[in-house]
Order: structure tokens, then C-alpha cells, then sequence
């Protein structure tokens, strides 16, 4: 199932490359278009068949790949990972949709490489194996590389390149880390290196190797500036899914392999990250302020919000992980949400400074509308799904420093300043752009791509029960494994 | 559907069909959907405090659905109805129809009514989940959606670039406060456990809680530190001296919005949360001071800038402000019923003034400099006679409805024997002279004496009956809802949703204080009135005479103690210029400048030098390649 649900777009991908260029990609978009819906169809099979009341991975594969190194190809989801499998599948369709229109050169390319992208990321999520999650994490970095490059804005070639070798500096890091407990545990099997005792000082430098590849892709600070620069550049589609998917591969990282395999320094680290962590909540908040750019001061406000879902993480309480985790969804949505608003407007007038807009209200009612519910659901206002998990998560924080949960706190009120002033900058006020006049209303295609954002941010606004309750047993046996102390196992473990 | 809950869910189908199909079946039918919600929704709530308030239901109490569910931490949607949200209930509802059916004449000409009708009632059902909460989280939740509506509201006539400045900085200044109560929520759940108000509350009252906690800086009072955080909320809500700023600049919305959020409702929804944490706030006197000293403090800050404004909305904002100011050091000396009293008649009254001016404001045509006014007394009688009862209700004039909680809030804080209580009683008593002073100065500058502005005043009109009409309703609360509410503030009529500690019985020992308590009030009325008199009626020249005179004291006045400039000076600019340098300086000249770019250019250099190696020349292959089987062997070998 799994497996399906993986390589399904991957071989729609080899579908439109065996088909060819034709009809100008219009069959490329109509594949893939189906495909990803197929795929979302699969990924909510799988959550009707997913088990929340067990804490172990599910639906998992297991078939022998590189016996020689005990390296195999096992799959498995558990309640930590199926909500970024099904927010993949989700938001893979919508941008394929959203790309209908404004993508129209190598259409054939750019379907190629969007659906390989989610193969990828989908996979990276389900991979229980340290090689085989290596592999994908890195090949999902070619497409992206190339959406980027190829499809990007005007300064493209230096953003993509700023991407990669960021990434990359932080995944030759990682390699070492794998390598290194590969070697400690002798299997590269993921839920087993779970369980190995390892000792304080191991901990520390398997820690720190991770950190520098999840820290780079989360974003967090100071390592956050490829990002504004990325999404600036990127397509529309481009940014949805960097920010709605490939930021949650960092904190993904951080749930699945620092807290429950280097329980140890995870706490001793935990003052490091919650000191970045809100470094980046006010830092990025106050630049956010003074941007002129419609997509970097949501790039930015991006950082803001993942620092909130990175001092979730390291709370070690239930309240503080579970926000953290919704808040990684919520930020999926409503992040993508935003920069599908933008990309509406940047089709239509070519521009992303925020001073040629004004008055949008007056001619786009409808979009007015639905950029003012997600400005409000990435303010948190209760109600919507921002709220719910930037609550749980300051109410873990408050929990474990009183300090760190108070500084964050004013990440809130700065976050309503740059959000509503960009909305009164952009869409109230008088039109004085002259093209602003004949800016027509929101297409049904594009109230499509909306509609099942806007269910979400309600849905988990007002009633998050069923979502949470995906992951409330994994969180728990989470909890168990981070309050493991790996060092007195060490101490009575008998050494081979 | 309980009858509760239908009176949240009626105004929400209301907004929600204008809403979202507003645009298509057109403003008479949402206006019909949207009143009908309310009015429905008012019935409802009427038959409900008659069960509470006048049968002898003690509270009713439903759980709804849960909400957020984390490990032990679980809070639902629920719905609490004692006397004390019943009274609210009545309030909301009561106010919310009269507003919504004054707006169908005085938006009249306004191409966005489907809008406007949809947010007034997204408006009611956030107030109404505030008042019915069970617990603090829904509260919070009610609190932030009345600041949306609030946000939505004032910035309706979104081409205004005031507008929508306005409504920026009422949804930050109350963000500030959020910030206060969001804290105060998480010590909450960290004390007790819960955030369920019977739960809390019990926890509380039987002192099982660590004295003590551990906060920032050292330790804390507990409960001190609980209450002062939700008061920092209740200060934003309720424009409270220091985070009153926004309250002005709200004036900026419709005139109907300010009647019914920014002056019978939302903005009590910090009295009210004060009054229903009165478990909490009871066991701190530490919180309780400081809770009348702003009140006291503030009560006489907006009467002095209420003095001197032109724009007859800025001077019922302020008075509205320096009202808010009465009730909590109502509730800061143990006087919950007074304040809830207060806040009832306040309702009705100054709903009234609002209405009254913007039906003055529609026959001026919006015009609302009330220097540019004047002898409007004989175009608009109507008008005029019901913004004279608004008038001397808030005034204090015996037999009206403020008559009676104003009384009793200055009775109370005297009776409080207390330092604090005996500072609120003076600063109360001094502002009450100004109330007066600024009302009637309201009253002759706009009504009496000569018209400033003769075209104007010639095409005045007096307001259609769908206008009057609700006027005539708030009138008649504002006459008699003091007789009326006058047993809340007998001995427990609130029952168990109003707690007090032994010796906080200064309401209590209200009846029994000295003469000079009672009467003085009403020497302050007649003092403001005769000087209103001299000053706008009889010696018209004086006023500004005496502004010419005392220049300085007067531009201090008339920009508010300059708290926007300083706020400006302190918050604004400050936040603006960091974030620039930040951004400049921190992202892109250090970390990208010597970080990223900086190691980009330093690989490249090397890289440049590495290339110089590959010469191309077999010979040096050559070279390299015996000088590496060299080094291999010497190790391996």
C-alpha cells in the first residue's frame, strides 16, 4: 500500500515520458492531475486503515534490497508520519491545478517533475530504512532544484543554487550521522536504531551532525536565508510545496530520529534550539515587517511560524509535540494557502511589490474574502487552525520554561502586525494602480484550489479531535522513548 | 437543540447566509434573515433570564462537544448560564436587535449592507460564546472573535485609509492584552490542572494551590500573578488607561458598530470577565488594588480628554472609556454586582447617545465636528429629546438609570474603608463633574444656539421611524432599567456566580455611609451642568478664551496625554527601524554577506587556485601520480 501510494506518481511521471511531448502538455497536466488525486485517493485509504490506537509503524513492507549491508527496503507509517504522507497527497493535486494555467512552457518537464518530487517526499516519510531514507531525501532535492531553476523568476539560477548547496552541506553531515550510528547498531534499520543504547558523547555528535541538516531545511535561524530567496524565485506551485512540505522534512527529522534516538542530547540540546527557536520567532517577525515583497514577507513569515513548531518539539510534553506536529500541518495549509493568494495576483499583474497593490478589495471580493481567513488562520485566530496549535504548543512551552513560552508569546502580537498590515496594504485602501482596475475576481478553477484549504482550516479550527487523535498514541510512545536515559542503558548494556 | 444553544446558532445562521450569499439575494433579504436571528435570538435569551433571574433555576449547564483534546489537558465547547450571564445575555441580544434594526436606515445608502449585516451578527455570536463560556480557553476564543468582528467593523469602510488604520490598531492594542490573558490562561491550566471554570473555581475557593509559583524572576504570588495576567486582557478589551488607545480611533467604523461594540458590549467583556473570575480575584488584594486603581485612574483620565474634543463621537468614546474606568473599580473593591449593574444601565444609555449621534451625524450629513453644528434642537426634536434622556442617564440625574450605579459604585468605593477605595471614590467623584460637564457641552454645541453651518442645519432632517424607533426602545431601558435592575445589587442575587470573601462587603455597607457620600454625586451634576451652562450657552467666547490661556494644559487634553505619540515614539518606530537593520544587516550583510556569499566566494577562490593544477600538460600528471603511488606505499607497505 505503501508502496503504492509512493511510486504511483513516479510511474505516472515515466508515463508522460514514455507518451512524449504532445498537444503542447495539455495530456502531461490531465496525467498528472489524475494521478495525484489517485494518489490522495490511496493516501485516504490508507488513514481509514491505519490503526490510531497502536503505537508501532503500520502497513509494513519489508524486502531485502543490499543484503550485504542489511540494507532493506521497509516502509511503515505510524501516527507521527501519515499526517505529512496525507498533507503531501493533498497538496500535490492542488498544485498541480494551480499550475494549470501560469506554467506554460516544457509543461511536459514540469509535470515530470512534480510528480517525481511527491514520489519522493511521500517516501521520504514512509522509509523505515537509514538508506533508503538517505537516497530519497536527497533525490527529492533534483526536482526542486530544477522547479526552481527552470520555471523560477528573474534570479532563479542563484536561488536554486543557494537551495542545493545549503541542503546539501547539511545532508553530507547527515550521511556521517547514519553512517555513524549504522555502524553502532550494525543494521540501518530505523525502528531498531530506536532502541540501541548509545553514550552521551555519541549522542552529542550524532546530534549536532542532524541538526545541521534538519536546522538547514526547517528553516531555522541563522541558516534560514536561502529561504526568502527560494520562494521568491519559485513558481507559485514551487512554493506551495516548499513551504507546505519540504520545510516539515526538517522537523520531521527532529520527531524521528534526534528525539527517540539521542533522547539524551535532545534534552541537554533542548536550551540551544529553544534559544534559536525564538531568535527566529522575533527575528524573522520584525524582518517580516518591513518587507516590501508580497512572497518574502510571507517566506519569512514561514520561519516565524516553524519556530514555534521547533520549540513544540523539544518540549518533551505531549501538548508542546502534538501542537507542534498540528502546527506542522497547519502551516502546510495555510502557508500554502497564502502563497497560492499571491501567486493569484502575481498572474495578473506581474508584480509582488506590495506598494503596486492596494484597493483589491474593490474589484476581488471573493479573494478578499478567502485571503482574509487565512490571514487570520496564520495570525491564529481561535477558530481556525492556527490557534490550536499555537496554543497547545506556547501551553507546553509554558510548561517546560516559563521564559521561552512569555518571548514567544510576543511572536504572536508581531505576527497580527505584519499579517494585518500586509492585508491593508494590499487588499483595503483605494486602487491607485491603474491596472488594479480591471483585475477580475477569483475563476472557479481558483476557488477550487482553495476550497478544501478553507474546510481544513475550519475543520481543525473547531473540532482538531479527529486529527489529533491520529497521532496521540505515537506522541505518547514518543514521550517514552525521549524519557529513556540511553546513557544508563549504555552503563548496564552488555557490549558486543 | 437546546433553547441555549439556539440562541448562539440563530445570529450564526443569520451571518453566514448574508454572508456568503449576500451578494446574490440582495440587502433587503439579508437584512430580513439577519434581524430575525437576533430578534429570535433575544426572545430566547428573555425567556432564559426569566427561568435564571426571576424563576429559581440556579445555573443551567450543557456540554456541547470536546474541543482541543491533548493528553490531560481537555477543554470543550460548553454552555453555562447563571444570573450573571443572563444578564449579559439580555444586554447582548437586547442591544444587538436595536442595532441591527438602526442600521437598516442608517446604512441605507451603503452599497455593502449584505457585509455590514453579516459582521453585526458575526459580531452577537461572538459576544454570546463569550458570556456562555464554561471555561477560560472559550472565553478566549469568544474574546478574540469579538476582536475580529471588532477588526472587521471598524475597518468596514475599508477605502478609508483612517479605516483601516483604525482597525489595525484595535486588533493589535488588543492583541497586547491577549498577550497578558494567553499567559494567564497557561498559569491557569498549570495550577489547577483545568481550564473548566467549576473546576478552577472550587479548586480556589478551597485554597488547594501553591501559594507560591515560580515565575520569570523569582516567586509569585500565585493567585496575584493569575489575576493581574487576565486583567492585562480585560485592560485591552476595555480600553483601560494605557491600552485605551485604540477606543478613539475606532470611532472611525459606522456609527452603529460604536454603539454596540464599542460601547454596550464588547468592550465590557473585560468588567464581565473580572466579575466572573471574582473566585480568583477575591484572593488576591494585591490584584484587586491595582484593578481600581486603573479603574479610578482611568475613570478620570478619559473624563479630562472627554472635556475638550470637537468630534461628538471622540466625546462619547472617552466617556465610554472613563465609564469602563467605574466598573472595574467597582470590581476592584469587591462591588462585582455594582459593576455588572453599571455595565447593564451603561448599556442601554450610552447605546442610546451613540444612536442619538449617529442620527444627528445622518441629518448632518455625516458631519460630525460638533463646532460645525448647532441649533439642531428645533430640526431634529426627536432626536434631541431622546440624546437629553440618554444625557442625564449617564449623567447621574436622579431617577435615571445611571442615577442608581453610579451611586452605588461611588457609595461602595467609599464604604470600602480602604486607601485604594478612598483614591477611586475621589478621582470617581471628580469625573463625574466632568461626565456632566462634557455631556451637556455635547448637548449645546450641538443642538443649541445659533447653527454654525446655516446650509447644513437647513437640510437637517429628522431620521426615519426605522431609526427612532430602536431609540425609543434604549430610552425607555435607559429611564427604567435602573428601577428595574436595582435588586442585582441586593444581598447574593447572583447566587454562586459572584464569590466574596469575608470583609469584602463594601457593597454591603454602601447604604450606611455618610450624607455628604450620597448627596455629593449630585452636587457634582449641578456643578458640570452650571459651568456646561456658562460656557456654551451663556458666555459662548469663554471657552476658547481659557484655551488661549492655558495653551499647553488644553493640546494636552485635546491629543490624550499624548499616548499615541509616545506609543509611537516607544513601539512603532522603534520595531519598524530594527526590523530594516535586522533584515539588512543581519540576513543579508552577515549571514548572506560573509556567511553564505562570503564561503561561495572563498570556495571559488580555492577553486580558481585548484584549477590552475589542472594544467592540462602530461608531465605533471605525471608527477602527481608517482608523488601519490609514493605516499600510498609508504604507508600501506
Amino acid at each position: 500500500m505503501l508502496t503504492l501510494v509512493t511510486f504511483l506518481p513516479l510511474v505516472a511521471a515515466l508515463v508522460i515520458l514514455l507518451l512524449g511531448r504532445r498537444d503542447e502538455g495539455g495530456t502531461a497536466r490531465l496525467v498528472a492531475l489524475a494521478t495525484s488525486l489517485l494518489t490522495f485517493l490511496i493516501s485516504l485509504i490508507i488513514y481509514a486503515g491505519f490503526d490510531p490506537g497502536k503505537a508501532n509503524f503500520q502497513f509494513v513492507q519489508e524486502v531485502s534490497w543490499i543484503p550485504s549491508f542489511g540494507i532493506n527496503y521497509r516502509m511503515g507509517v505510524d501516527g507521527i508520519s501519515l499526517p505529512f504522507v496525507l498533507l503531501t497527497a493533498l497538496l500535490t493535486p492542488i498544485c498541480i491545478l494551480a499550475s494549470w494555467q501560469t506554467i506554460q512552457k516544457r509543461v511536459y518537464e514540469y509535470m515530470i517533475a512534480f510528480l517525481t518530487l511527491e514520489s519522493f517526499v511521500i517516501g521520504v516519510f514512509c522509509a523505515l530504512d537509514f538508506v533508503l531514507f538517505y537516497v530519497l531525501w536527497e533525490a527529492m532535492l533534483i526536482p526542486m532544484f530544477l522547479i526552481i531553476g527552470v520555471w523560477g523568476g528573474p534570479r532563479r539560477v542563484y536561488a536554486a543554487l543557494k537551495f542545493f548547496l545549503y541542503t546539501l552541506a547539511g545532508s553530507v553531515l547527515m550521511l556521517i550521522a547514519i553512517l555513524a550510528l549504522a555502524w553502532q547498531g550494525g543494521t540501518f534499520s530505523i525502528p531498531e536504531l530506536m532502541a540501541l543504547p548509545l553514550s552521551f558523547n555519541f549522542q552529542v555528535w550524532v546530534f549536532l551532525a542532524f541538526f545541521v541538516s534538519f536546522a538547514v531545511k526547517v528553516p531555522m535561524w541563522p541558516v534560514h536565508t536561502w529561504l526568502p530567496d527560494a520562494h521568491v524565485e519559485a513558481p507559485t506551485a514551487g512554493s506551495v510545496i516548499l513551504a507546505g512540505i519540504l520545510l516539515k522534512m526538517g522537523a520531521y527529522g527532529f520527531l524521528r530520529f534526534s528525539l527517540p534516538m539521542l533522547p539524551d542530547a535532545s534534552h541537554f540540546f533542548a536550551p540551544f534550539i529553544y534559544g534559536l527557536s525564538l531568535v527566529a520567532i522575533v527575528y524573522t517577525a520584525l524582518v517580516a515587517l518591513v518587507q516590501t515583497d508580497l512572497k518574502k514577507l510571507i517566506a519569512y513569515s514561514s520561519v516565524s511560524h516553524m519556530g514555534f513548531v521547533t520549540i513544540g518539539l523539544f518540549t518533551f510534553n505531549q501538548q508542546g509535540i502534538e501542537g507542534g506536529i498540528l502546527q506542522m500541518v497547519n502551516h502546510g495549509i495555510v502557508s500554502g494557502a497564502l502563497f497560492l493568494l499571491v501567486g493569484v495576483v502575481y498572474d495578473r499583474l506581474h508584480t509582488r511589490d506590495i506598494v503596486k497593490f492596494g484597493g483589491l478589495a474593490l474589484r476581488m471580493p471573493v479573494y478578499a474574502t478567502f485571503f482574509m481567513i487565512f490571514t487570520m488562520a496564520s495570525v491564529g485566530l481561535p477558530g481556525t487552525n492556527g490557534f490550536v496549535g499555537e496554543f497547545l504548543i506556547l501551553l507546553g512551552a509554558y510548561q517546560s520554561s516559563k521564559w521561552v513560552a512569555v518571548v514567544a508569546t510576543t511572536g504572536v502580537v508581531l505576527g497580527a502586525a505584519y499579517m494585518l498590515w500586509m492585508y491593508k496594504r494590499v487588499v483595503f485602501g483605494v486602487i491607485r494602480n491603474p491596472e488594479v482596475e480591471h483585475l477580475s475576481d477569483l475563476s472557479p478553477r481558483e476557488v477550487a484550489l482553495f476550497v478544501p484549504l478553507l474546510l481544513l482550516v475550519f475543520w481543525i479550527g473547531f473540532y482538531p479531535v479527529p486529527f489529533m487523535d491520529l497521532f496521540h498514541v505515537s506522541v505518547q510512545h514518543l514521550l517514552v522513548q525521549t524519557d529513556v536515559n540511553k546513557m544508563a542503558m549504555m552503563a548496564t548494556a552488555v557490549l558486543p | 437543540m437546546s433553547r441555549n444553544l439556539l440562541i448562539i446558532v440563530l445570529p450564526l445562521i443569520g451571518a453566514l447566509i448574508a454572508g456568503i450569499l449576500g451578494r446574490r439575494i440582495g440587502n433587503k433579504s439579508s437584512q430580513i434573515v439577519t434581524i430575525s436571528g437576533v430578534v429570535i435570538s433575544l426572545l430566547l435569551s428573555i425567556s432564559v433570564f426569566v427561568r435564571v433571574a426571576v424563576g429559581d433555576v440556579p445555573a443551567m449547564h450543557e456540554e456541547i462537544f470536546s474541543w482541543i483534546v491533548s493528553d490531560q489537558f481537555r477543554v470543550s465547547f460548553g454552555l453555562l448560564v447563571d444570573r450573571l450571564t443572563a444578564v449579559m445575555l439580555i444586554v447582548v441580544t437586547g442591544v444587538s436587535a436595536m442595532v441591527h434594526i438602526y442600521s437598516v436606515g442608517y446604512m441605507h445608502e451603503d452599497p455593502d449592507q449584505p457585509r455590514f449585516f453579516s459582521y453585526l451578527s458575526l459580531f452577537t455570536v461572538a459576544m454570546l460564546m463569550l458570556v456562555m463560556a464554561d471555561n477560560f480557553l472559550q472565553l478566549f476564543f469568544g474574546w478574540e472573535g469579538v476582536g475580529l468582528a471588532s477588526y472587521l467593523l471598524i475597518g468596514f469602510w475599508f477605502k478609508k485609509e483612517s479605516a483601516s488604520a483604525a482597525a489595525i490598531k484595535a486588533f493589535l492594542v488588543n492583541r497586547v492584552g491577549d498577550f497578558g490573558f494567553a499567559i494567564g490562561i497557561f498559569t491557569i491550566y498549570l495550577v489547577f490542572g483545568s481550564l473548566d471554570y467549576n473546576h478552577v473555581f472550587a479548586m480556589a475557593g478551597s485554597g488547594n494551590y501553591p501559594a507560591t509559583i515560580d515565575f520569570l524572576t523569582g516567586q509569585v504570588n500565585t493567585m496575584t500573578l493569575i489575576c493581574l495576567l487576565l486583567f492585562i486582557g480585560a485592560m485591552g478589551k476595555s480600553a483601560q488607561l494605557g491600552l485605551h488607545t485604540w477606543l478613539p480611533d475606532a470611532m472611525e467604523g459606522p456609527t452603529p458598530v460604536s454603539a454596540l461594540i464599542h460601547a454596550a458590549t464588547m468592550v465590557t467583556a473585560g468588567v464581565f470577565m473580572v466579575c466572573r473570575a471574582s473566585p480568583l480575584f477575591e484572593l488576591s488584594e494585591t490584584a484587586l488594588s491595582v484593578v481600581t486603581l486603573v479603574g479610578a485612574a482611568t475613570a478620570f483620565f478619559a473624563a479630562t480628554v472627554g472635556l475638550v474634543q470637537n468630534d461628538i463621537k471622540r466625546v462619547i468614546a472617552y466617556s465610554t472609556c472613563s465609564q469602563l474606568g467605574y466598573m472595574f473599580f467597582a470590581a476592584g473593591v469587591s462591588a462585582y454586582s455594582a459593576a455588572m449593574f453599571h455595565l447593564m444601565t451603561h448599556a442601554f444609555f450610552k447605546a442610546l447617545l451613540f444612536l442619538g449621534a449617529g442620527s444627528v451625524i445622518h441629518a448632518m450629513h455625516h458631519e460630525q465636528d460638533m463646532r460645525r453644528m448647532g441649533g439642531l434642537a428645533r430640526k431634529i426634536p426627536v432626536t434631541y429629546a431622546l440624546m437629553v434622556v440618554g444625557t442625564l442617564a449617564l449623567t447621574g440625574f436622579p431617577g435615571l438609570a445611571g442615577f442608581f450605579s453610579k451611586d452605588a459604585i461611588l457609595e461602595s468605593a467609599y464604604a470600602a474603608h480602604t486607601t485604594v477605595g478612598q483614591i477611586a471614590f475621589w478621582l470617581g467623584i471628580s469625573a463625574a463633574a466632568m461626565t456632566t460637564f462634557y455631556s451637556f457641552r455635547l448637548l449645546f454645541m450641538t443642538f443649541h444656539g445659533t447653527p454654525a453651518d446655516h446650509h447644513a442645519c437647513d437640510h437637517a432632517h429628522e431620521s426615519p421611524h426605522i431609526m427612532l424607533a430602536p431609540l425609543l426602545v434604549l430610552a425607555f431601558g435607559a429611564i427604567f432599567s435602573g428601577w428595574v435592575g436595582l435588586p442585582m445589587i441586593g444581598d447574593g442575587w447572583f447566587g454562586s456566580a459572584i464569590v466574596l470573601v469575608t470583609g469584602h462587603d463594601a457593597l454591603a455597607q454602601a447604604h450606611h455611609v455618610g450624607g455628604f457620600v450620597k448627596v455629593l454625586p449630585f452636587v457634582m451634576f449641578v456643578i458640570g451642568f452650571v459651568v456646561a451652562y456658562l460656557f456654551y450657552i451663556k458666555y459662548t467666547d469663554l471657552p476658547r478664551f481659557i484655551a488661549e490661556v492655558w495653551r499647553g494644559s488644553y493640546q494636552f487634553l485635546l491629543n490624550a496625554w499624548y499616548f499615541d505619540r509616545f506609543y509611537d515614539w516607544l513601539l512603532v518606530r522603534p520595531a519598524k527601524a530594527i526590523g530594516q537593520g535586522l533584515w539588512k544587516t543581519g540576513d543579508e550583510t552577515v549571514i548572506d554577506g560573509y556567511g553564505v556569499n562570503g564561503l561561495a566566494a572563498t570556495i571559488g577562490q580555492w577553486a580558481g587556485r585548484m584549477r590552475t593544477v589542472q594544467s592540462g600538460y602530461i608531465y605533471h600528471y605525471a608527477f602527481a601520480m608517482l608523488v601519490g603511488i609514493l605516499v600510498l606505499i609508504t604507508f600501506y607497505a
